[in-house]
C-alpha cells in the first residue's frame, strides 16, 4: 500500500492539478463576471491565447517577465472591449462577436509570431520564479501544494475569493446580477446596464488575459501557435458545472485536470495500456457529460445571451 | 411611430389622477416618457411648477417620481431586501450592508402598512406580495409621485381593495399617484381626476362625479361599446375533455397543478378563474401536452391522450390560444399565410411529397383573413407587421379554423383592443352555440362572468369551486381566488 | 414567398460588399505592423489566387469544401444553430467515408462515388446529430460539445491511422512510410474536369448543393420546420412541431454537409487520408455562412471568396513573408462588418435603412414596455 501510494504521489499529483487548473480557473472566473452580467463569452479562448503571446512577445521584448504579465492583462482588457463594444453597443449576437475574437486571436497571434518569434535567436526570457512562501511552505503536504508556486497560481488561488466577494457582496456584483438576470428592471431601479456589461466584459479579458500568461510565461516560457488548445472552452464547461461561483468553478477546474493527471498516471502507476488517444480524449469527453449533465439543473443568468436594448 | 400626439397632462399633489384608456391607447408609453425610459420628440415636463428634463431613470428617481411597472421590474433570484435598495444601496466601501438593508425595509414597510419579509427571495413571493415590494422599492427611493401601470390586472378584488388602501393612504399623505388602466368600475372608486386617452390623444378630462361609466366607454373606444355579451343558455352535449386527478409540475420542479379534475362538455364555455400564477400556465400546458403530467389523466372524448405529443393532440382536435401570443402563438417574423397553417404545414393539402403547396396555403389563408375580419395588406406580410388585436385574431382564426373539438383559451383577449375583444368574444360564443366546448382560462374575472357557463376556481393549484356562471357572485368568487374557503 | 424589401439591396449586396472592402482594409493594417507592403502583399495573394498558372482551377478546388461547409453552417443558422464543429464532422465524414471507398473494389464509378460520398455524409451526420441529440434532451449548448468534438474526432482520426501502443491503425495502409489509410478504390475517385488541372467532379456535386439546400429550407415542410424553431421554440412546439427531433436533424443535415466536404476532398484530390489535421475549417464555414446572411445563394461567392483567400495565402506567404494566417484577420474583420451592419452603415453614412441584425442564437420575445 505504501509502495503504492508511493509511487501514486498523491501531494504532486494534487500539486499538478492545481498547478494546470490555473488557466481554467482564471477563465472560468472571468466568463463568470461576464455571464452574471448577462454576456456569453465564448471568446476566452481567443483572449487566453492573446494574453499568452502579448505577455510572451513583450516579456521576449524587454527581457522582463512582469512586463509580460501586465501586457497579458492589458492585451486581454483590450480583446475583451471589443467583445463589448460588439455585443453590447453594436448588438452583435455574443456567441458570432465571440467566434470573431477567436478567429482573430489565431490571425494576429499567428501572422506576429512568423514574423516576429519563429525564427528569433536571442533567449527567451525564462518563466516565472518559484515562490515558497516562509513557514508555509513547509507546512506538510499543504504546503507544497499550496504555496510552493509560481505568481499566476498564486494570483488564481486569490482571485476566486475576490471574484466571490465582488459577486455576492458588493454593490457592483448586486447591480452585476441584477443586470445578467433581468437588464430592464436593472435599468429602472437607476443603473446604466452598458455600463456594468462593459465593465464585466473587460474585467473577463484581464482575467482571461493573466490565464494565458500561464501558458507562455509561467508554464513553458515561450509561445507557441494554438497554445491555449480549446481550455478556454472547458474553462466554459468548468463555470456551467460550477453553477456560476467562484468556488464550484474551482472545483470543477481540478475535476478536469484531475482526469487529465488520471489518464497518464493510469498508465504508469497501473500498467493499463489504454490507446493514448482515448486518455487524450478525457478532459474532452468530460466536458461534453459535465455540460450536458449539468445543465438540467444549473440555472444560468436569466438573460445571459441576450442583447439589451434601452427602448 | 408616434404613440403619443400632443398629450397634456396635469397632475395635482394629494390627488389620484387615473388615466384611462384601451390597450394601446398610449397610456404606457406616456408614463415611460414620465419616467425617462422613452425619450419623448417633443415638447416639455413641468414638476413642482419647474421645467425639468428627465433623460434617463436616474432623473425620474432624483425628482421623486416612481414607477410601477405592469410586468414587474423584478429581480426574482435576489431577497426583497437586494431588489428594494438595488440601484441606492444601503453599504460602506461599496459593501453592501444587508443588516441595515434589512432593517430599512422592515421600517419602510411597517410605516405604510407594507408587510415584506425583507430575507424572502423575490421568486417565491406570490404576485400580490410581489407588487408591494414594487411600491416599496418606489417608495424607498422617496417617491411622491407614483405611477401605477396596470395595477389590478394580477390582483383578486379584495387585493384590490388593499392596494386602494395603500393609494389613498399614499395621497392622503399629500403624494400623487397616477393610475394607469382600463377598468371603468376601478376609476369609478378611486380616482379624483380622469384622463381618457385614445390613439395617442388625450381626448377628455373629467372627474368621476361628472361622468358616468358608459360615457367613459364611449370616449374610451370612440363608439357607443356594448359592455355584456349577449348570449342565450348554453345546451350542454356530451363530455368532450376531461381531466382526472391532474398533477403538473412548473418550471422550477415545484407542485403547480395539484391534483386537478375538471370536465368540459360541448357546446358550454368552463370558465377557470383565480390570480395569475395559480397553475394556469401549467394547466393548459398539460391538456395541450406541452408539460409532462405528473399523475393524473387528461381524455379526450373518452379517450386517454395523457401520453400523447402535443401534435397528436392537436390532430385528433384540441385546439389552444396560448396566453402570451409572442411566446406560444404566432412567429412574427413568419408570413401571415405560414402562421395561419401553423399546425397543418406538414399535411395535405398544404403539403405534397415533403413540398409545401405555396398556392394553396395561400388561398387558405386569405379565406381565414377574410372569415375573422383581419386587417391585412397582404398574407405574404410578416405576422409582426400586425397589430396586437390582429395578431390575436390570427391565432383564434387558426385555431377555430381547423374545425376543434375543444378549445383551450387561455387569456385570449389579453392586450388586445375592444373591438378585437368583442370580435373574438362574440365568436366564442357562437362556436359554443354550435357545439364546441372551451376551457376559457382568464385571470379578467369580468370577461369569465360574461362568457362562462360555468366557473371553476383555481387557488395555488387546486379548483377550490366550481359554480353556474348564473348565481355566481362576484365577491364570493373573488373571496375564493384568495384563497378563502368556500 | 420572399418579396423584395426596400434596403433589401443595401443588406444583401453592399453590406457584404462593403464588409469585405474593410475586411481587407484591416488585413492590410496587420501587413503594415507586421513590417511587410500591404499592396505587394495583396498583389502576390491575388496572383496566387487567380492570375498565376493554374491559379483559378486551385482557387475553385478550395472553394469546393468551402461551398458545402458553408451551406452546412447556413442551414444551422436558420434553426438557430451555431455548429461549431464543422471541422470535426468534416474528418469524421473523410473517415467514414475513405473507409467505403478503400474498401469496395471493381464496382463501377456510379455506384463507388455515391457509396463513398453518402458514407461521409452518415459520419458527418451522426457525428453532429451527438452534439444536437444533447442540446435537444439536456441543453447543453452546442458551441461547447460540437468544438469539444472536434478534438475527439481528431484523436479517433489519430488512433484509427496512426494506432497507439506500438500497434499500427486499424485503418493504415501497408508498407507506407508515414502512416495513412490506403488509397480508395480507383472507381471511387472523382474525376478531373479541367484536365491539367486538379479540378474535379466535387465542384459540380458543391454547384448541384446549393440549389437542393435552398430547396430544401424554402420549398420543404423540413426547412419551414427548421426555420419555425429558428424563430421561436415556443411557438414552434405550441403548433405540434417537435423541438428536439428539428434540432438533432438539422444538426445532422449539417454535419452530413460537412461530412460531404470532407470526403469531396479525399475522393477528389488526395484519395486517402493522413493523421495530419489541417485546422480552421469550422471557423472558415461560420464566417461564409455569415458573410452569406445564411442564404446558399450567398454562400457561392462567399465561398469562392474564402476559395480564393485560401489559394493565394500560400502564395503571399512564399513571396512577401507574410504568415498566411493573415487571412484569419482579414476573415474576422470581415465578419464584424457583416455581423454589425451599424458598423458598415456608419461607414457608409448611410442611415434609415433598416438592415436587419444577424442573430444566430435563439431569440426570445422581449416584452415592449407597456
Amino acid at each position: 500500500m505504501t509502495a503504492f501510494l508511493q509511487q501514486l504521489d498523491p501531494v504532486s499529483l494534487v500539486s499538478i492539478m492545481l498547478i494546470t487548473a490555473t488557466p481554467l480557473v482564471l477563465a472560468a472566473l472571468g466568463g463568470m463576471m461576464c455571464e452574471r452580467s448577462g454576456v456569453v463569452n465564448i471568446a476566452l479562448e481567443g483572449i487566453m491565447l492573446t494574453g499568452a503571446f502579448i505577455g510572451y512577445f513583450v516579456a521576449f521584448l524587454t527581457q522582463n517577465l512582469w512586463l509580460g504579465l501586465l501586457a497579458a492583462i492589458v492585451s486581454g482588457m483590450l480583446i475583451a472591449t471589443l467583445h463589448a463594444v460588439l455585443s453590447v453597443s453594436f448588438l452583435v449576437d455574443q456567441i458570432v462577436s465571440g467566434t470573431v475574437i477567436n478567429i482573430l486571436a489565431v490571425g494576429v497571434t499567428g501572422v506576429f509570431y512568423r514574423t516576429y518569434l519563429e525564427t528569433a535567436t536571442t533567449a527567451g526570457p525564462g518563466t516565472l520564479p518559484h515562490w515558497n512562501l516562509p513557514l508555509l511552505s513547509s507546512i506538510p503536504v499543504l504546503g507544497p501544494i499550496l504555496f510552493q508556486n509560481q505568481l499566476v497560481t498564486y494570483a488564481m488561488l486569490v482571485l476566486i475569493f475576490v471574484v466571490h466577494f465582488v459577486l455576492f457582496n458588493t454593490v457592483w456584483g448586486l447591480r452585476t446580477r441584477a443586470c445578467g438576470e433581468n437588464p430592464r428592471a436593472a435599468e429602472t431601479a437607476g443603473i446604466n446596464v452598458y455600463f456594468v456589461r462593459y465593465v464585466n466584459v473587460i474585467a473577463s479579458g484581464a482575467l482571461a488575459g493573466l490565464g494565458g500568461a500561464y501558458f507562455s510565461l509561467q508554464q513553458i516560457g515561450t509561445f507557441l501557435p494554438n497554445m491555449t488548445g480549446g481550455r478556454g472552452f472547458i474553462a466554459l464547461a468548468a463555470m456551467i458545472f460550477g453553477k456560476w461561483t467562484p468556488g464550484g468553478a474551482f472545483l470543477a477546474s481540478l475535476l478536469f485536470t484531475g482526469s487529465d493527471q488520471l489518464g497518464s498516471r493510469l498508465q504508469s502507476v497501473f500498467q493499463v495500456h489504454v490507446p493514448l488517444q482515448f486518455l487524450g480524449m478525457l478532459p474532452y469527453v468530460l466536458t461534453i457529460v459535465v455540460v450536458a449533465g449539468a445543465m438540467g439543473r444549473a440555472i444560468a443568468p436569466a438573460a445571459v445571451g441576450r442583447p439589451y436594448k434601452k427602448t | 411611430m408616434r404613440a403619443n400626439d400632443g398629450v397634456d397632462l396635469a397632475v395635482e399633489w394629494g390627488q389620484v389622477h387615473a388615466l384611462l384608456g384601451e390597450n394601446g391607447a398610449g397610456k404606457s408609453t406616456l408614463m415611460n416618457v414620465v419616467y425617462g425610459l422613452v425619450s419623448p420628440d417633443s415638447g416639455e415636463i413641468d414638476f413642482d411648477g419647474n421645467p425639468v428634463k428627465i433623460g434617463g431613470p436616474q432623473d425620474a428617481i432624483r425628482l421623486g417620481i416612481g414607477m410601477v411597472h405592469q410586468h414587474f421590474m423584478l429581480i426574482p433570484p435576489l431577497t426583497v431586501a437586494e431588489n428594494i435598495v438595488l440601484g441606492r444601496e444601503i453599504a460602506s466601501a461599496g459593501v453592501v450592508n444587508l443588516d441595515r438593508s434589512y432593517r430599512t425595509v422592515n421600517d419602510l414597510s411597517a410605516r405604510y402598512g407594507l408587510e415584506v419579509d425583507p430575507r424572502q427571495r423575490v421568486q417565491d413571493l406570490s404576485v400580490g406580495v410581489q407588487q408591494r415590494v414594487e411600491i416599496l422599492k418606489a417608495l424607498y427611493r422617496g417617491a411622491r409621485l407614483l405611477i401605477l401601470d396596470e395595477p389590478t390586472a394580477v390582483l383578486t378584488p379584495q387585493e384590490i381593495e388593499g392596494l386602494f388602501e395603500i393609494v389613498r393612504t399614499l395621497t392622503a399623505a399629500g403624494n400623487a399617484v397616477i393610475f394607469i388602466t382600463h377598468k371603468l368600475a376601478e376609476v369609478m372608486e378611486i380616482a379624483d381626476q380622469i384622463t381618457v386617452m385614445r390613439r395617442g390623444q388625450v381626448v377628455g378630462v373629467t372627474t368621476p362625479a361628472e361622468s358616468k361609466p358608459a360615457d367613459l366607454a364611449r370616449m374610451m373606444v370612440g363608439r357607443p361599446v356594448l359592455l355584456r355579451v349577449e348570449k342565450q343558455p348554453a345546451k350542454p352535449g356530451s363530455e368532450v375533455l376531461r381531466v382526472d386527478d391532474l398533477v403538473v409540475h412548473d418550471d422550477r420542479r415545484q407542485l403547480a397543478v395539484d391534483h386537478v379534475g375538471l370536465a368540459v362538455r360541448a357546446g358550454e364555455i368552463l370558465g377557470i378563474a383565480g390570480v395569475e400564477g395559480n397553475g394556469q400556465n401549467e394547466l393548459v400546458e398539460a391538456i395541450v401536452g406541452l408539460r409532462p403530467a405528473r399523475s393524473g389523466k387528461v381524455l379526450l372524448e373518452g379517450k386517454d391522450i395523457t401520453r400523447r405529443p402535443t401534435r397528436d393532440r392537436l390532430r385528433r382536435g384540441v385546439g389552444l390560444i396560448p396566453a402570451d401570443r409572442q411566446r406560444q402563438g404566432i412567429i412574427l417574423e413568419l408570413p401571415i399565410a405560414d402562421n395561419l397553417i401553423l399546425s397543418d404545414y406538414d399535411r395535405p393539402p398544404y403539403e405534397r411529397w415533403l413540398v409545401r403547396q405555396f398556392n394553396t396555403i395561400r388561398s387558405a389563408a386569405e379565406r381565414l383573413v377574410e372569415t375573422f375580419d383581419i386587417r391585412i395588406r397582404s398574407v405574404d406580410d410578416p405576422a409582426g407587421s400586425l397589430s396586437g388585436g390582429n395578431q390575436q385574431k390570427l391565432v383564434v382564426a387558426r385555431e377555430l379554423g381547423t374545425a376543434p373539438k375543444v378549445l383551450v383559451a387561455s387569456q385570449p383577449t389579453r392586450g388586445v383592443d375592444v373591438g378585437s375583444i368583442e370580435f373574438i368574444h362574440r365568436r366564442l360564443v357562437t362556436e359554443r352555440d354550435a357545439g364546441l366546448a372551451v376551457l376559457l382560462v382568464s385571470s379578467e374575472l369580468d370577461e369569465i362572468l360574461s362568457l362562462a357557463d360555468r366557473v371553476a376556481v383555481l387557488y395555488r393549484g387546486r379548483i377550490v369551486a366550481v359554480l353556474d356562471a348564473a348565481e355566481a357572485e362576484r365577491e364570493h368568487i373573488g373571496l375564493l381566488m384568495a384563497g378563502a374557503a368556500a | 414567398m420572399r418579396r423584395f424589401r426596400a434596403g433589401w439591396l443595401v443588406s444583401s449586396l453592399l453590406v457584404p460588399l462593403a464588409s469585405v472592402v474593410a475586411g481587407f482594409l484591416v488585413g492590410a493594417l496587420a501587413i503594415v505592423a507586421a513590417g511587410a507592403d500591404p499592396l505587394q502583399a495583396y498583389g502576390a495573394l491575388f496572383a496566387g489566387a487567380f492570375t498565376n498558372r493554374n491559379a483559378f482551377a486551385e482557387t475553385l478546388v478550395s472553394t469546393v469544401p468551402y461551398v458545402l461547409l458553408g451551406l452546412g453552417l447556413a442551414l444551422g443558422f436558420r434553426a438557430g444553430l451555431f455548429n461549431i464543429g464543422a471541422e470535426g464532422q468534416f474528418y469524421i465524414g473523410a473517415l467514414t467515408g475513405v473507409f467505403v471507398g478503400y474498401s469496395i473494389h471493381g464496382l463501377p464509378l456510379f455506384i463507388e462515388i455515391p457509396a463513398a460520398l453518402l458514407a461521409g455524409m452518415a459520419g458527418g451526420f451522426a457525428w453532429a446529430a451527438i452534439a444536437g441529440f444533447l442540446k435537444a434532451w439536456t441543453g447543453a449548448h452546442e458551441v461547447i460539445t460540437s468544438i469539444m468534438l472536434n478534438y475527439v474526432a481528431f484523436l479517433v482520426a489519430n488512433y484509427l491511422i496512426d494506432g497507439a501502443n506500438g500497434k499500427p491503425g486499424v485503418m493504415v495502409a501497408p508498407n507506407v512510410s508515414t502512416p495513412r489509410t490506403p488509397d480508395v478504390d480507383l472507381g471511387a475517385m472523382l474525376p478531373i474536369i479541367v484536365p491539367g488541372s486538379r479540378l474535379h467532379l466535387g465542384l459540380l456535386l458543391a454547384l448541384i448543393a446549393v440549389p437542393l439546400v435552398w430547396f430544401l429550407i424554402e420549398r420543404t415542410t423540413v426547412g419551414f420546420r427548421l426555420r419555425a424553431v429558428g424563430f421561436n421554440q415556443g411557438t414552434a412546439r405550441a403548433a405540434g412541431i417537435s423541438v428536439a427531433q428539428t434540432i438533432v436533424l438539422t444538426m445532422g443535415i449539417s454535419g452530413a454537409l460537412a461530412g460531404a466536404a470532407g470526403i469531396v476532398q479525399v475522393l477528389g484530390l488526395s484519395h486517402h487520408m493522413t493523421d495530419t489535421v489541417a485546422a480552421g475549417y469550422g471557423f472558415d464555414a461560420i464566417a461564409i455562412a455569415l458573410l452569406a446572411r445564411s442564404n446558399p445563394w450567398g454562400v457561392l461567392p462567399a465561398a469562392l471568396l474564402f476559395g480564393a483567400l485560401h489559394n493565394g495565402a500560400g502564395f503571399m506567404q512564399l513571396e512577401t513573408q507574410v504568415s498566411s494566417d493573415l487571412i484569419s484577420i482579414v476573415q474576422a474583420s470581415l465578419i464584424i462588418f457583416v455581423a454589425a451592419p451599424a458598423i458598415v452603415r456608419w461607414l457608409l453614412r448611410l442611415r434609415e435603412q433598416p438592415v436587419e441584425t444577424v442573430q444566430i442564437t435563439q431569440r426570445e420575445v422581449e416584452t415592449p414596455v407597456g
